[in-house]
């Protein structure tokens, strides 16, 4: 059992990161990025029987701040 | 008076921060983050600067769900003193003990000098060693000190006077230059720059005794 959960900062909260990797892009002559935002993926190897709602409670524990952070779930 | 500093695999001002309480006239006990209790008697727990576990996943996540971190928030919500600074800061938002979040710097860019801050209010036991609007010159040392809170948590911050200091010239991209800030029973600071690292003539100035004397005022009048 997997899961894989990503967590990117939340919409309206400044990502200098994504800006500085977006201003790469438009110097290296890749001009039709209009904005990148940068994340984290998170795999998760889980014991038979896990659930989603399992991997919902270390995201809000742990794995996300959500006071800046969203985050989404794949189970596999 | 007795005051705990914790130890965290990473730390790196637990000492200066012991050594700013001791000249304030506190007994200090070093608590190791494996510990499930702080001292007894303590008044005032101080969570230091550094980079608690590497940093790893985020600055001071790994930190916040330690044994003794349960230890700081119970001792907080009995209405207990406590500090954190830079590193401690962000540990206690992740706590939950203080609100926002603390975001890579807007320049990204660690940066590492003294600035001047301004002190917003001189109502808290941490402040009051100063006059509001003073500006105090306080070292930061720090790569995610862009304080970020949302609308209705600014708004709260503010009516409810708990922004103890404001950067004079932002660094670091902070939400309305806000570089330290208190929490609802104004008993529990958090703050990027290092008061301790500016609490000894012959290392970069004395600006950031008054929160140590101050505090220590305040314990030994209880």
């Amino acid at each position: 059992m997997k899961a894989r959960v990503h967590v990117m900062l939340k919409n309206g909260v400044l990502d200098p990161q994504g800006e500085a990797v977006r201003h790469a892009l438009g110097a290296l002559g890749f001009d039709k990025v209009e904005g990148v935002r940068q994340g984290k993926v998170i795999d998760l190897d889980l014991t038979a029987g896990a659930t989603e709602a399992d991997v919902t409670e270390m995201c809000e524990k742990l794995l996300a701040n959500t006071v800046i952070e969203s985050y989404s779930i794949e189970m596999k | 008076m007795k005051a705990a500093v914790v130890v965290f695999p990473g730390s790196n001002c637990d000492r200066d921060l012991a050594v700013a309480f001791e000249q304030a006239g506190f007994d200090v006990s070093m608590v190791w983050h494996k510990d499930s209790v702080l001292p007894e008697g303590i008044d005032i727990v101080g969570v230091p600067g550094g980079f608690s576990y590497g940093d790893y996943l985020r600055c001071g996540a790994i930190a916040a769900q330690s044994p003794i971190c349960r230890a700081v928030v119970e001792h907080a919500d009995r209405g207990g003193y406590a500090m954190g600074v830079c590193n401690g800061f962000q540990i206690l938002t992740e706590t939950g003990v203080l609100p926002g979040a603390l975001l890579r710097n807007a320049g990204l860019k660690y940066i590492c000098r003294t600035v001047d801050l301004q002190v917003a209010t001189e109502q808290s036991v941490f402040t009051q060693g100063y006059a509001k609007g003073d500006v105090i010159g306080i070292p930061i040392a720090h790569h995610d000190g862009n304080y970020f809170a949302d609308a209705s948590t600014l708004a709260a911050l503010k009516d409810q006077d708990r922004i103890a200091f404001t950067y004079a010239d932002n660094p670091n991209g902070s939400v309305d230059d806000i570089a330290g800030i208190l929490s609802e029973n104004r008993r529990v600071l958090g703050m990027m720059p290092h008061p301790e690292r500016a609490a000894d003539e012959g290392l970069g100035g004395t600006d950031g005794t008054a929160v140590f004397r101050a505090l220590a005022g305040i314990v030994a009048a209880a």
